[in-house]
């Protein structure tokens, strides 16, 4: 297949390209820009005239809730609606049932996303067995069978003894951990931001010290064996702060936040909605601020959607007894730019942040536009507004907080491998 | 926006205090005056809900509060249903919504809910048909609301008015809904100075947002108020790491003759119930002069009867 | 527009003298809020009734009450006295329709049974869907049935009928 995507706005972080050109798609690859290789005759000719093209996202965090969850979402589903949404690679959690703590459940899972049509699916393996905390997983033979990096994703991992042990494995053969900081002990029972507002409800509150508390930890760990860490959804201001003043010390260190993070706080809890139930909890308004300016200056590096689709009977029901989490894959890059056009940050920088970024931090290819890459590429409309609502949503999982929003920013066409896997109705 | 008024802003529902208007707080507290003779003449009670179903739904069990809610609907003439749902179909594992969209069908009027998660009501809430009202008789940590308009009927009745009173409520603010109830009402009605006592690991992160005065030292907290009101401390957290013993808790933030000393003389001495004696109010106090828990109770029906004539009427 | 009406004090005085030949001192004089009451109030002076005047707030005897509500402002009832087997002066300002007059007499069965109960309104303007009638009225006035009759009390403790 041959796809002209004709007089666009291409956008490429990487190679700092922010002009009008055509891009020429042959063999799964990007072959030309600007002029057309001699002797190409496109198969389909993508006229871009008012839309923006850029690489395909990379999302860090998409649940695709198979094996286990199937009545959450499956794996068609969740495909879909990231190449709905502009992905076209994703890593996805070990969460599952059972969770991906053996070879053949990520060779399985691998071998099903490949026969479908969406983005590039990147396991990310459990870092102990059954995500008990316990045992180690065999970390490279699941590296073997394709898994990025090493996660307990949200289940706890209590002994500390365990994890240094995790990072000195891990370390030995330069595994990546994905760890999301967050104390067990004094994060149990809560629900809600330990603050102003959970106080006014009676929510038990996950204090933002369970997060500080569990960095303090993993970055010493991470000082001490020399372990590759990626530190997953971010959500305080002395988190940031702390991650922060990590790097500046020279600790190689990754760190990103989710979508909702960026645009709500624990204020948007008044009226109980279960749909804001997620985690780690909404924090206050000075984290949700310091995390649009890390975002800015660089302090994350990547932004990410937590895709948690979930089934509707796990949200009906009051806030406490319902299941965390948001489905978001279809709003990563609308809220993306929104935040971009909130902090008047330059597109470029804010598509850097779901794109080449990210691949960075998942080490894989895409994220780019360079002549000779996978074609993975994304074309949107910038100014295009519609409204979240369950039947714009392509995801099983209706579960958004920003159910009936107006949204800005659609995307139109999404190329995976040089096919075309979405196209805007 | 408020989810318990109507668009031209009468009660709706009564979910919690938070944010009530001051004018409605008064209008309840106003009506259950009018109500309060109902239980002392020949005929205990008046047609006004005649025909109306009301249905106590209890997911949480409370004999008390439910009877209450009980009589209040009987000396309206309102038909009571009690279902004591902890002990049915939660347990066959049936949805919430299952429940209250089958009862609906059974052409209720009015859901009383207790429940043992914070917003429980308010979910109820949003999702029964327009006719239905819901009271909210204790949800989790949150809100129990008719039980801090009595608290505020009772302040009324013996202070006369809000706008110049020194209000201290004791103990265990981190896991008490009445006390937010209370808190909100109280500030609501212009109390000038409300304050919390408690040790640091039963009051909530920033409360103090809520309008309160914060106080760790029943001196300096009794210091000076009209009225102080002490909350329940639950069995299961006198021992372990909020508190390590009954005895302990009762030495600094129990009531006692000679703390309550430094109140005003005339201050007036409030509990939710059931107390536990020796543990926050030593029983001389409780059975004091300065007590008025028994009158809390006597007053918690004809204020439960005021909220729900405001409710049922004017919606068919 | 409101047309001009005697005066409500006149009225009150020619009501009292009406009642005033087969009065029983031991009668107990109540009104209905909140016209009824100032009437009672000038009726209990006009005729040296010795006992307090009872106030009947009827607003949890309404029968459109589930249609309108509760009235913003209900009153406390006040009846200081036991009313079995006694003598009732049932007082309100204008008689309509009779229906607070029948929720009236509810209210009253409820704090027990009075050995008669007789109805003195200031203004019967007609308009009856009950069968009731009163047994002293100051004025019988046919009023349109899109009209209202008020009763007002002023600044001054003196009460004005006015017609809208």
């Amino acid at each position: 297949m041959k796809i002209h995507i004709r007089n666009g706005r291409v956008v490429d972080p990487l190679n700092q390209h922010d002009g009008i050109a055509d891009i020429y798609v042959a063999a799964g690859k990007i072959v030309a820009m600007g002029t057309a290789p001699a002797d190409f005759h496109a198969n389909r000719v993508i006229d871009a005239s008012g839309l923006v093209v850029c690489p395909g996202l990379v999302d860090l965090s998409v649940r695709l809730r198979e094996p286990g969850f199937e009545y959450r979402a499956t794996l068609e589903s969740e495909m879909l609606a990231a190449a709905a949404g502009g992905v076209t690679s994703l890593a996805c959690p070990p969460d599952t049932d059972p969770p991906l703590d053996e070879p053949g459940l990520v060779e399985m899972l691998k071998f099903r996303a490949k026969n479908l049509p969406g983005p590039r699916v990147y396991p990310l393996g459990a870092l102990t067995q059954k995500l008990e905390g316990k045992l180690l997983t065999e970390m490279a033979e699941l590296t073997e069978a394709g898994c990025r990096a090493f996660t307990q994703a949200d289940a706890p991992l209590t002994d500390t003894q365990v994890l240094l042990r995790a990072m000195e494995y891990a370390a030995t053969f330069d595994f990546s951990l994905w760890l999301r900081p967050q104390d067990v002990s004094l994060a149990r029972g809560g629900i809600a931001h330990d603050g102003a507002i959970a106080s006014r409800l009676g929510l038990p509150g996950i204090p933002a010290l369970a997060e500080t508390v569990a960095l303090a930890t993993i970055l010493q760990l991470a000082r001490a064996t020399g372990a590759r860490v990626h530190l997953s959804r971010l959500s305080t201001r002395d988190g940031i702060a702390m991650v922060r003043a990590a790097k500046a010390q020279g600790l190689a260190v990754t760190c990103d936040v989710a979508t909702s993070h960026v645009h709500l706080c624990e204020n948007d809890l008044v009226g109980f909605d279960a749909h804001l139930h997620l985690t780690p909890p909404l924090r206050a308004l000075r984290d949700r601020d310091a995390i649009r300016e890390a975002l800015r200056d660089g302090s994350i590096d990547a932004l990410c959607s937590d895709h948690t689709p979930v089934d509707e009977d796990e949200k009906q029901v009051p806030f406490g007894e319902s299941s965390p989490g948001a489905s978001g894959v279809e709003l990563l890059l609308p809220l993306t730019l929104k935040w971009a056009r909130d902090m008047g940050v330059p597109l470029i920088q804010a598509i850097d942040l779901v794109s080449w970024k990210p691949a960075q931090i998942l080490g894989v290819p895409g994220g780019h536009l360079s002549v000779g890459s996978y074609a993975d590429i994304c074309v949107f409309d910038e100014t295009a507004e519609w409204q979240v609502s369950a039947r714009a949503l392509m995801s099983q999982g209706k579960n958004t907080p920003f159910l009936d929003q107006p949204m800005q920013g659609r995307v139109r066409y999404t190329i995976i491998d040089g096919h075309l896997d979405f196209e805007a109705p | 926006m408020n989810p318990q008024l109507t668009a031209d802003g009468r009660l709706r529902h009564l979910l919690t205090l938070d944010g009530l208007p001051r004018a409605i707080l008064t209008q309840i507290l106003d009506t259950a005056e009018s109500f309060m003779d109902v239980g002392e003449r020949e005929v205990k009670k008046v047609p006004l809900l005649r025909g109306k179903s009301i249905f106590n739904l209890f997911f949480e069990p409370s004999t008390r509060t439910r009877t209450t809610f009980e009589i209040a609907a009987k000396r309206l003439s309102a038909d009571v249903v009690n279902l004591n749902i902890a002990t049915s179909s939660q347990t066959k594992g049936e949805a919430i919504l299952d429940t209250v969209d089958n009862l609906a069908a059974m052409h209720a009027d009015m859901f009383i809910v207790r429940h043992s998660q914070s917003g429980a009501a308010h979910f109820i809430a949003r999702n029964v048909a327009p006719h239905i009202s819901v009271v909210n008789a204790g949800d989790g940590r949150h809100a129990h609301p008719t039980q801090g308009l009595l608290d505020m009927f009772t302040i009324r009745r013996y202070k006369g008015a809000f706008h110049n009173l020194t209000v201290a409520v004791v103990g265990d603010v981190l896991h008490s809904r009445v006390a937010r109830s209370q808190i909100h009402a109280l500030t609501t009605l212009g109390v000038p100075e409300v304050r919390v006592i408690g040790p640091k690991t039963l009051l909530p992160a920033g409360v103090e947002q809520m309008g309160v005065k914060v106080f760790h030292n029943m001196e300096q907290g009794l210091a000076g108020c009209d009225v102080v009101i002490m909350l329940r401390l639950q069995n299961e957290r006198m021992r372990g790491a909020l508190l390590p013993s009954a005895q302990e808790y009762f030495k600094f933030f129990g009531l006692t003759p000679e703390k309550l000393a430094l109140a005003k003389p005339d201050a007036i001495v409030m509990h939710p119930g059931p107390m536990n004696r020796g543990v926050e109010i030593d029983s001389e106090v409780a059975d004091g002069p300065q007590s008025v828990i028994l009158p809390q109770v006597t007053y918690g029906i004809a204020v439960r009867m005021a909220v729900m004539a405001m409710l049922a009427g004017g919606n068919s | 527009m409101t047309a001009s009406l005697p005066d409500a004090a006149t009225l009150i005085d020619a009501l009292a003298a009406a009642i005033a030949p087969g009065f029983d001192p031991d009668t107990r004089i109540v009104g209905i809020h909140t016209g009824g009451v100032w009437v009672a109030e000038r009726l209990h002076a006009l005729l040296r009734s010795p006992h307090p005047i009872g106030q009947l707030d009827i607003s949890f005897y309404r029968d459109d009450f589930s249609r309108i509500g509760l009235h913003p402002q209900v009153k406390p009832s006040n009846l200081p006295y036991d009313l079995e087997n006694r003598t009732l002066m049932l007082v309100d300002d204008v008689l309509h329709t009779g229906r607070t007059i029948r929720a009236a007499m509810n209210e009253l069965f409820d704090y027990g049974r009075p050995a008669s109960i007789k109805l003195a309104v200031l203004v019967d303007r007609g308009g009856r869907e009950l069968p009731i009638r009163p047994d002293f009225a100051g004025l019988v006035l046919d009023v349109p049935a899109h009209q209202n009759i008020n009763l007002s009390r002023l600044d001054d403790g003196h009460l004005s009928l006015s017609i809208a």
